[in-house]
């Protein structure tokens, strides 16, 4: 079984972000880079199905050249071929995204046979278009399902699982096909050291995507507007308890 | 006449609180730009033609065909294309839940349009070679983006509990007009083949009180008393990324811009520091009580209400103090 992981380079959760001074890029001085939350579990994940089905892994990324240290991290964990395609480090349209990556799967694909599975996180943690994955699989006229938290595979189908408000629902695609996945489907591995050291030498295939722009055009990033909230402080230690069931009372919340 | 079309969410005929966000957000685009609204249900029926119209739409287009009767992103994306060509719409407005992006990216991926995900605001543009201004959300709300759209069939998603659904003052009912999209069995590859009911009872997404804690916690048995806690007042158990990563409570418990996006009236954050990715999925509660030790955290200076103290020791007085009151 073929597998491909699409993933993002994006400033590492957690990191207050600034914005830099003309406003049209994010002041990336002190921010430490990491794979995007989602897509660091669709790798844990196309890993697993590895192991479990045999096959190989191949990560795509495409953005900053500095976007090599996802790869070469997913290469640590145990992916077997990586491919940037590289930009000039401005975030690319969704449009024009997906037409890139669906040029370069199509184009490896051509060489080494179709990936059975093409997994991509539900959406990037930084600009969060929530489409990258799916206009790809449409390019590719294949099966695409968002939101995938449990991934089964047998004869030729992916079981797919996904959260509802009532429940799960089960799709069974046909494969080849693309799923998006979510944080949660599964806990992500650390690399061994071994894997760190061989990551380091491997070769990342380097593929410069053209395309044309789209029709979204980032033009400035603002600060959100700071949610001013006048703390009241109910109190100290468990001396505090009566006023919080006061207050759970106050809100009708203890019917 | 061009009309500003709003998707309704259901499922299975049950419409979805976000479609009257929805609704209301295209009601405010179509009065801007001076048109009507309509609706759209895809599988739906013509039932919803009392809320639709309780919400300012004057048509409900009702999308009839047999493989819509459950939900599947491609059958529902490409009859939205379809229709959206048939109409021709000023603009095709969702709310952005994992359906609404979901239809919404199909559709536009279909019609070859851009597709804006987690709108704030939306206007038409001064700007040359713009057509439409656009206000958007970033790492789920902590940072805004300012977007320019060239497309003249803006395909947008409003964010979910950005916008208060309201109804208009003296609703109508919308006509109902059916289409019937022309689908085959390939459009159907991805509708739902199964679901697994979860057991009854409070959520998440439904519960009035959400007690969440934080790597402050400090381990799964610790997170006990919580639990103690949430079933006393008939609420649920919440937790932040820490919790999770650590393999503390299962990851459907994780409130945050990565997990589940919260609205209860009361959030209770136990031992949770406020990073903003937290932050953004626990922001639309009516009401939030921090219990941190530190009061400079952020989960402290953001919430409305604050306890200073080890929530090892607060979170069990609290529920003894109800059962006390209870007598």
């Amino acid at each position: 079984m073929r597998t491909a992981v699409c993933v993002k380079r994006v400033p590492a959760p957690g990191a207050r972000i600034n914005i830099s001074a003309d406003g049209q890029s994010i002041d990336t001085t002190h921010l430490a880079f990491t794979t995007s939350p989602h897509e660091e579990c669709a790798v844990e994940e196309a890993l697993r199905l590895t192991e479990k089905h045999g096959g190989d892994v191949t990560v795509f990324t495409l953005g900053a050249g500095a976007a090599d240290e996802q790869l070469r991290y997913g290469l640590s964990l145990g992916a077997q071929h990586a491919v940037l395609l590289p930009t000039d480090g401005t975030d690319w349209d969704p449009q024009r995204t997906a037409a890139a990556l669906a040029d370069a799967i199509r184009e490896r694909e051509a060489r080494d046979g179709q990936f059975d599975l093409i997994l991509f996180g539900n959406e990037s943690a930084d600009s969060g278009g929530f489409q990258v994955g799916i206009r790809v699989a449409n390019a590719l006229g294949r099966a695409c399902v968002n939101g995938i938290k449990g991934i089964d595979i047998a004869d030729g189908i992916a079981t797919a699982r996904r959260e509802s408000d009532v429940g799960l629902e089960v799709y069974e695609l046909a494969m080849p096909a693309v799923l998006g996945v979510k944080e949660g489907i599964n806990l992500p591995r650390y690399p061994t050291l071994k894997g760190r050291l061989s990551s380091k030498k491997a070769d990342v295939d380097v593929v410069t995507p053209a395309g044309v722009a789209g029709g979204q055009i980032a033009l400035r990033l603002l600060p959100a507007a700071e949610q001013v909230s006048e703390t009241v402080i109910l109190g100290h230690g468990p001396d505090a308890a009566p006023a919080i069931v006061d207050l759970l009372e106050e809100l009708g919340l203890l019917s | 006449m061009s009309t500003v079309l709003v998707v309704l969410e259901h499922d299975r005929g049950s419409l979805a609180d976000a479609s009257l966000e929805a609704l209301t957000a295209g009601r405010g685009l179509a009065g801007q730009l001076g048109v009507g609204m309509a609706a759209v249900a895809l599988g739906g029926s013509a039932a919803m033609a009392g809320v639709a119209g309780s919400y300012g739409a004057a048509t409900i287009h009702v999308v009839d065909h047999e493989f819509l009767a459950d939900y599947g992103p491609e059958a529902w994306g490409e009859s939205l294309a379809q229709l959206v060509q048939f109409l021709q719409p000023a603009a095709v407005i969702a709310t952005g839940t994992d359906r609404g992006n979901e239809v919404m990216a199909q559709a536009a991926a279909r019609l070859d349009l851009p597709m804006v995900a987690n709108v704030l605001e939306a206007r038409p543009s001064s700007m040359a070679g713009s057509l439409w201004a656009l206000t958007r959300v970033r790492w789920g709300g902590s940072l805004l983006e300012s977007t320019s759209l060239t497309s003249a069939t803006p395909m947008l998603t409003f964010s979910h509990h950005a916008v208060i659904a309201e109804p208009i003052a003296a609703p109508g009912l919308a006509g109902v007009e059916t289409f019937v999209p022309s689908l085959d069995a390939a459009h159907a590859r991805t509708n739902v083949r199964d679901r697994v009911e979860r057991p009854a009872g409070v959520t998440l997404a439904t519960a009035r009180i959400i007690v969440s804690g934080g790597r402050g916690v400090g381990s799964a048995e610790n997170f006990a008393p919580l639990t103690e806690l949430a079933t006393t007042v008939g609420g649920v158990v919440g937790c932040s990324r820490a919790v999770t990563n650590n393999g503390w409570r299962p990851h459907s418990d994780q409130v945050g811009q990565t997990g589940t996006r919260v609205a209860p009236d009361l959030y209770i954050a136990c031992g949770i520091s406020g990073a903003i990715q937290h932050w953004v999925g626990a922001m639309a509660s009516k009401k939030v009580l921090a219990i941190n030790t530190d009061p400079e955290a952020n989960m402290v200076t953001k919430a409305d209400y604050a306890v200073i103290g080890d929530l090892h020791k607060v979170v069990p007085a609290v529920t003894a103090e109800i059962l006390r009151r209870r007598g």
